[in-house]
Formats: structure tokens, C-alpha cells, sequence
């Protein structure tokens, strides 16, 4: 066992050999920053060549491959990566713990993804280029017209799965395993149980996204026919193993960030959380909500009318438990003592943004509406509120609310909050008339449009642009904290927070709770 | 408030920092850019150019499975030297319940597909329904039945008159694998298989009760036994392959019947393997005497695995041979 009340080690091996939650949820975040950053830069080539109709830089096959690209850094790359390390560093410190129950295979499920990314991008420099297919990769495009890299892009989502069922383990052994005495499940914040119906998730659908990256490899490469109608098969097969998987991997990307937000807005309305048990039970009710919907992202396939009803009626339920958490939310800042400091400016804009992606969402599953809708401008307007209002802001102010406690140093106000308003704007700018030119008829993944589209676009991409931008100013503002920003050492550094994270030092010391704490009934839940 | 502590509660043991991780990454990444690359060879390289994938990929694997034996003998040397606390204890337990539970996941998505292509895909294909318009218009004269025997591209001619497939042409079965004879019913592999399987289950179970009582020779028997008839089950099943291949006309490119036949049993074969590496290799540390009464997790986490395997099987013995 030996004396492990030392500090970090020093030097490179302290990040390649580590076993420390705090360490691998640096090194997750810190990953997924460069991948947003990654994923952003393809999304700029986007937005460029869709400045104006006509082609401007980029070729029809390399358009593809950024779509593509940028769809798969994100989603897998940035966002799920940037939650596990939020979960990694607050999870244990929330529930009293240690650290993760898995300590090494904590570290092996982060340092699998800095290579497959790597492989996953050099697919570009490969002969044929990258997956060119969509990030939901259909066949017959991923399959019969697939560029050779679809197999080096397969291993890599195998990879992914891997390390996702990895750390989902970790996380379920320690939410169920770890917590201190006293520290019941209707106690845990609700960051930790929106976590563990995450990783409950993950583990369930990871598996079966490998089932369907197996077939394309097997149709490709050793001439079975599951999406091939020519032996009998189904293109459509695809599409449903995809979306088994597919519908609730979109709920482990924002039932994280419905945590944050969770944690978040009680602190700066200095009050407990409205409806915490009914927070509890409208996350499990998504979940499993989740597993019978998937087909509402395939009504136009040629579903027998049964089918689209029932994912109908079944996606429209979700409505439900989704309007009890924003009402809870709302209700928690009701006559509270409120403050706009910028976690709280974030999840607020969380809040109104991701309420306007749920609409939309709501829209989108009325099957005859969507047969308008499907595959156009407005399906991707509708995605990116969630994705970048909803889950991008949630961990922007996840980022900013506990940055303080984990470097012992405040972030500079003023910065943080022209971040967010420029964010804000350019976010608004660059998706909101997007429903109209998709409303309009502009189909999506096409690198040219009709002209009467043009000037929407154009104002698409400067807000883009300026969005993009505002993400220098984010990293430079959490760098400048750390190298030299205001120390502090208040245990609270929110004065309306609650929760065990903030009864400890600040900063985090490197080993926290090695012996647990007694949980009173005074934290229950934050 | 800080910190409150409580003593009754033992100190949990966070481990040193560990180089498996960074190993194990550089034999999986190596490992599987290997097999990509020896896929991609096969399917859109020159012949004749020489690669080193099989090289890469093989270093890779070696690597790979030369650290998760150290990584294993490290956990079992903690677990020996007392250092595991039954918290820790636990965090194993759960996830080895929760590997399972993805694993049985994985061949949820293969049993959805042969659902779908069975029940939906198939009929519409032949005709049925509102789906059915594109029989008239790609595969006039395809009919549907199950086992397929013939596939929509050989019902309207074959490779010849419609070239749409990946890998040159979906040929047809001769034979399936369904029971076939009553006269002939001992010559009926899956059968046999399915005996061997869930009396290996059996088995299993026994050793378990011998462990827990404490009498070994009980345990190595019964577990012996156990990898035993795995080992006879493997061999059944690449009898039962070659019989598919060679006699059967039955491949991989049979169409979805093929597809679906060699994946399921192919993944259940394969963790079959799997389950019996994993029980031998503790029928060895048995023999070195490294399990009590009270402490054989490394057993107990491979019987559930077997358990699993063997369920996984009951389902295939019914949907894929007897249905």
C-alpha cells in the first residue's frame, strides 16, 4: 500500500501512469477542449464554403469528409469526453469518495481516445480521404461506397465503445460502491444521478453501436449481406441498430448537463433545488423513454404506418418529464436571491436555449410535420441548440463554477461574462435563421444552395464565426486563471453553493476524503 | 465544516500510478490498426504488393495480451497480499456484473437484427404489405421463407444480372442448418451442442459448491470437467462450420441467413472461447493454490461469464436452429 499521502508525481509519467481522478479528469477535459477545438476548425471550413452559394473553397468530397468529421469529433471526441472528465473530477468529491472505485482502468479508459482520434483524423490524409458519410453513417454509403478508411474509422468507433463502457463501469461501480456513510442515492446531487443514468445508458447502447460498425466490416470485408437487399438484408437495419443506439447516445450527451445546470442555478438563486425527487425521476423516465424512440429519426424510410405512430406518441411522452425539469428549474429561481456571476449567466442561457431545441424537437416528432422537415436546415438548427445551448453551455458553465475549487484561483469576471454574451449572440446568429432556410427547403450536408438561401447563410456563418472566435477568448481566460489568476481559499467559493466538493480546501488537495465523511442530514442533496 | 471523519470506516486504497494503462493502449491501437490494415489489403489492395499488416498487427496483439496477463497477475498478487478491502472487493463484483450486462447488450443487437430481417425485412422484400412494391420492381420472382434458401439477387439471375453486392455475388444455401431427419437426429450437431453446454453449466455450478465448501479436489474435478466440455464444444462447432462450408454450401455469403448464422454462432463461439480461456486459467491458479472457501472471485467472476454464455446459447439454439 505503502505511504500515498504524497502529492503528485512529477514530470510526464505523473500524466501517463496516474491513477488520480483529479489527473485523468484534467486530462479529459483538457483532451476534449482540443477535440472542440478540432471539431471547430471543421466546422469553420463548413460555415466558409457555405458563405455565399456557388463553390467557393472547398470540394464537394471534402465537404462531405468536414461534416462528417466534425459531426464524429464532437459528439465523440468533445462533448461525451468533456463529461466523463467532469464526472471523474466531481463525482468522488460529491459523494465523499476517495476516488474512482477503478483507478487503472480509469487512466486506460482516457488514454485509449488521444490515439484513436488520432487515427480517426489521419483518415483524412489517407488514399480515397475520410469517411465522407454523415456522422450517422448509413449504408449503403458507409458499405458499399465507402472510402477504404471506413475500416480504420470502424476500429476507431470500436475503440471509442470501449473506453465509454470502460469508464461507464467506473462510474456505476463508484456511485453504487463509494458513497460515504450516509450518503443515501436521494441524497447524491443530482449531478451524480444524472451521471449514473449516463453511464447506465452508455453501457446498454455502446455495445450495440459496435454491433452495427460489425456488420458494415463484415458487408464490406467478407461479403455478408446485412444491409443488402441483394442477399436479402436491409439498408434500413442500419438505420434502426444506428438509432437504438443513436436516440439515447443524445441523452447521455444532455442528461450531464441537465446535472450541471441542476447544480448550478440553486447556487446562484441561493436555494435548495425545487422538485429534487421528481429531477430524479424525470431523468430515469428519459432514459427509458429513450430506448423506444428511436425510430422518430427514420419516419420517411417507408415505415409501416403503425411504426410512425407508436415512436410518435412514444417521442412526443418525453415532452413530459423534459417540461418537468425546465418547470423545476424555473421554480428553483422563483423568489430566489438571484446573481449573474457566469456560471450561472451560462446555465441560464442553457435554460432559454435548450428549451427552444426541445420545441423544435417536439415539432420534429410529429411524423406527417417531419416529412417537411426531415433532412433539412431545420433538423440541424434543432441538434445544435441542444448540443452546443444545451450540453456546450451546461459544460462552459460546469467549467466556470468549479474552475475556482479545482486551481485554487478565480477566473476574471468580466472576461467570463463578455464570453458568454458573444458566445450567446454568436451562437443565436449562426443557428436561429437556420430554421427558416431549412423550413424554406434547404436540405442539409450540401456544400451548395439555391440563392434565395444566401443571405440566412451568410448571417450563419458570421455568427459562427464570431462563436467560434469566442472560444479563444474561454481558453484564454481558464489558462490565465491558472497561470495567474486571483488565489483564493475559501471553502465556499460560491456563497449559495452546496454540496461536500465545497467543504473541503481550495484548492482540491490532491487526495481528498481518504477517510469518508459523515453525510448529516444538512447536505442532503445540494 | 470540514472533514468530518468517521473511524469505523476503513481506509479505502487508491493504487500506485500503474504503466498498464499506456501499454495496453499501444497494444490495442497497434493491434487494431493492424487488422484494419490487413481488411483493407484484402479488400481494396494489390496482391501482390507485400504489406507489413499482419506484422503490426500480431506485435499488437502480443503486446496487447502480454499486458493485460501482467496487469491480471498484479490484481490477483494485491488480492493475495491482502491488500484488496471488501470495498474494493465489491467494485470488482460490480463491474464484472455490468460487463455482462454490455456483453449481453452486443448480442441483443445481432438477435434485433435476425428479428428484423426474419419478420420485416424478409416478407416486405418478397412482396408483403406497403412495403412491399420494390419486389415487383428489383426482385420480381424472390419469395421469402425461412431458412433462405435462395437470395433476391440469385431469384432474379444472379451476380450476372444484378451486380449490386459488395463482395462479388450472395450465393445460395444448399442446405440449411435446421433439424432435418428424425431417423437421422444424432447426426444434428446444434443438439449435441446444446447438451454439452448447459451440462457444462452443470458443472460449473458444481465446482462452485465445492469451492464454497472448501474441498478443492471437488473444484478441480468438476472444473476440469467444465473446461473440458468447453473444449469438446468448440470443436463441435468448427466441425459444424466445415460442414456449413464444404457440405452445406452454407457461407458467409449465403445472404442474411449466412449472415446471421455464422455472426450469432461466430460471437458465441467466440465467447465461449473466451469463458473456457478464462475458467482454465483458473483451474490453474486453483492448482496453485491461490482460492479458499471464502475468496475465489477470479472463479466466481468466470462462472457467471460461463452462465452467460451458456443463456446467450439457449436463445441461439432457438432462434437461429430451431425456429
Amino acid at each position: 500500500m505503502g505511504d500515498h499521502h504524497h502529492g503528485p508525481a512529477k514530470g510526464i509519467g505523473r500524466w501517463l501512469f496516474t491513477t488520480n481522478h483529479k489527473d485523468i479528469g484534467t486530462m479529459y477535459l483538457w483532451f476534449s477542449f482540443a477535440m472542440f477545438i478540432m471539431g471547430g476548425f471543421f466546422a469553420m471550413v463548413i460555415r466558409a464554403e457555405l458563405f455565399q452559394p456557388g463553390m467557393q473553397l472547398v470540394e464537394p468530397a471534402f465537404f462531405n469528409q468536414m461534416t462528417t468529421l466534425h459531426g464524429l469529433v464532437m459528439v465523440f471526441g468533445a462533448i461525451m469526453p468533456s463529461f466523463v472528465g467532469l464526472a471523474n473530477w466531481m463525482i468522488p468529491m460529491m459523494i465523499g469518495a476517495p476516488d474512482m472505485a477503478l483507478p487503472r482502468m480509469n487512466n486506460w479508459s482516457f488514454w485509449i481516445l488521444p490515439p484513436t482520434f488520432l487515427l480517426l483524423a489521419s483518415t483524412l490524409f489517407m488514399e480515397g480521404g475520410a469517411p465522407a458519410f454523415g456522422w450517422t453513417f448509413y449504408a449503403p454509403l458507409s458499405t458499399t461506397y465507402a472510402p477504404p478508411s471506413v475500416t480504420f474509422f470502424i476500429f476507431s468507433v470500436h475503440v471509442l465503445g470501449l473506453s465509454s463502457i470502460m469508464g461507464s463501469i467506473n462510474i456505476i461501480a463508484t456511485v453504487m460502491n463509494m458513497r460515504a456513510p450516509g450518503m443515501t442515492y436521494m441524497k447524491m446531487p443530482l449531478f451524480v444521478w444524472t451521471w449514473l443514468i449516463t453511464a447506465f445508458l452508455l453501457v446498454a447502447v455502446m455495445p450495440v453501436l459496435a454491433g452495427a460498425v460489425t456488420m458494415m466490416l463484415m458487408d464490406i470485408h467478407f461479403g455478408t449481406s446485412f444491409f443488402s437487399a441483394a442477399g436479402g438484408g436491409d439498408p434500413v437495419l442500419f438505420q434502426h441498430v444506428f438509432w437504438f443506439f443513436g436516440h439515447p447516445e443524445v441523452y447521455i450527451i444532455i442528461l450531464p448537463a441537465f446535472g450541471v445546470v441542476s447544480q448550478i442555478i440553486p447556487a446562484f438563486s441561493r436555494k435548495p433545488l425545487f422538485g429534487y425527487d421528481s429531477m430524479v425521476y424525470a431523468t430515469a423516465s428519459i432514459a427509458f423513454l429513450s430506448f423506444i424512440v428511436w425510430a422518430h429519426h427514420m419516419y420517411t424510410v417507408g415505415m409501416p404506418v403503425a411504426g410512425e405512430l407508436f415512436f410518435m406518441y412514444a417521442t412526443m411522452l418525453i415532452a413530459v418529464p423534459t417540461g418537468v425539469k425546465v418547470f423545476n428549474w424555473i421554480s428553483t429561481m422563483w423568489r430566489g436571491s438571484l446573481s449573474f456571476e457566469t456560471p450561472m449567466l451560462f446555465s441560464l442561457g442553457f435554460l432559454v436555449l435548450f428549451t427552444i431545441g426541445g420545441f423544435t424537437g417536439l415539432m420534429l416528432s410529429i411524423a406527417p410535420a417531419d416529412f417537411q422537415y426531415h433532412d433539412s436546415y431545420f433538423v440541424v438548427a434543432h441538434f445544435h441548440y441542444v448540443m452546443v445551448a444545451g450540453a456546450v453551455f451546461s459544460m462552459t458553465a460546469a467549467v466556470y463554477y468549479w474552475l475556482p475549487k479545482w486551481c485554487g484561483k478565480m477566473y476574471n469576471e468580466a472576461m467570463g461574462k463578455t464570453h458568454f454574451w458573444i458566445s450567446f449572440v454568436g451562437f443565436n446568429l449562426a443557428f436561429f435563421p437556420q430554421h427558416f432556410v431549412g423550413l424554406a427547403g434547404m436540405p442539409r450536408r450540401i456544400p451548395d444552395y439555391a440563392l434565395q438561401f444566401a443571405d440566412f447563410n451568410m448571417m450563419s456563418s458570421i455568427g459562427a464565426f464570431i462563436y467560434g472566435a469566442s472560444q479563444i477568448m474561454f481558453l484564454y481566460n481558464v489558462i490565465a486563471t491558472i497561470v495567474s489568476g486571483k488565489p483564493t481559499s475559501e471553502e465556499k467559493v460560491w456563497d449559495g453553493a452546496e454540496g461536500l466538493e465545497w467543504t473541503i480546501p481550495t484548492p482540491a488537495p490532491y487526495h481528498t476524503f481518504e477517510t469518508p465523511p459523515k453525510i448529516d442530514s444538512a447536505h442532503a442533496h445540494s | 465544516m470540514s472533514n468530518p471523519t468517521s473511524t469505523e470506516y476503513e481506509t479505502y486504497y487508491v493504487p500506485e500510478k500503474s504503466k498498464m494503462a499506456v501499454m495496453a493502449t499501444i497494444g490495442l491501437i497497434l493491434s487494431i490498426y493492424g487488422a484494419a490494415s490487413i481488411m483493407n489489403d484484402m479488400t481494396f489492395g494489390d496482391p501482390t504488393e507485400p504489406t507489413s499488416s499482419w506484422s503490426i498487427f500480431l506485435c499488437g496483439l502480443f503486446f496487447f495480451l502480454a499486458t493485460l496477463f501482467v496487469w491480471f497477475r498484479m490484481a490477483i498478487r494485491e488480492n493475495i497480499a491482502g491488500m484488496n478491502s471488501a470495498q474494493l472487493k465489491k467494485s470488482y463484483v460490480l463491474g464484472m456484473y455490468w460487463f455482462i450486462f454490455s456483453e449481453v447488450m452486443f448480442f441483443f443487437a445481432f438477435f434485433g437484427a435476425l428479428f428484423y430481417l426474419r419478420n420485416l425485412a424478409g416478407p416486405w422484400l418478397a412482396g408483403e404489405g406497403d412495403g412491399g412494391r420494390m419486389n415487383g420492381i428489383l426482385w420480381e420472382g424472390f419469395e421469402f421463407s425461412w431458412p433462405m434458401m435462395q437470395t433476391p439477387q440469385e431469384a432474379v439471375g444472379g451476380a450476372v444480372v444484378q451486380p449490386i453486392a459488395n463482395n462479388g455475388s450472395f450465393t445460395s444455401a444448399e442446405t440449411s442448418m435446421a433439424f432435418a431427419e428424425v431417423s437421422h437426429w444424432y447426426h444434428w450437431l446444434p443438439m449435441w451442442n446444446t447438451f454439452i453446454l448447459l451440462t457444462s453449466s452443470f458443472t460449473c455450478h458444481v465446482a462452485h459448491l465445492g469451492i464454497l465448501d472448501g474441498n478443492k479436489k471437488k473444484f478441480n474435478l468438476w472444473l476440469g470437467i467444465t473446461v473440458a466440455l468447453g473444449i469438446v464444444f468448440l470443436f463441435l462447432q468448427v466441425a459444424e462450420y466445415y460442414e456449413a462450408y464444404a457440405l452445406f454450401g452454407l457461407t458467409l455469403n449465403s445472404g442474411v441467413y449466412g449472415s446471421t448464422f455464422f455472426m450469432l454462432t461466430g460471437f458465441h463461439g467466440f465467447h465461449v472461447f473466451m469463458g473456457m480461456t478464462m475458467l482454465a486459467i483458473q483451474l490453474v491458479r486453483s492448482l496453485r493454490g491461490q482460492f479458499t472457501a471464502d475468496d475465489h472471485f477470479g472463479f466466481e467472476a468466470s462462472s457467471w461469464y460461463w452462465h452467460f454464455v451458456d443463456v446467450v446459447w439457449v436463445f441461439l439454439f432457438l432462434f437461429v436452429y430451431i425456429l
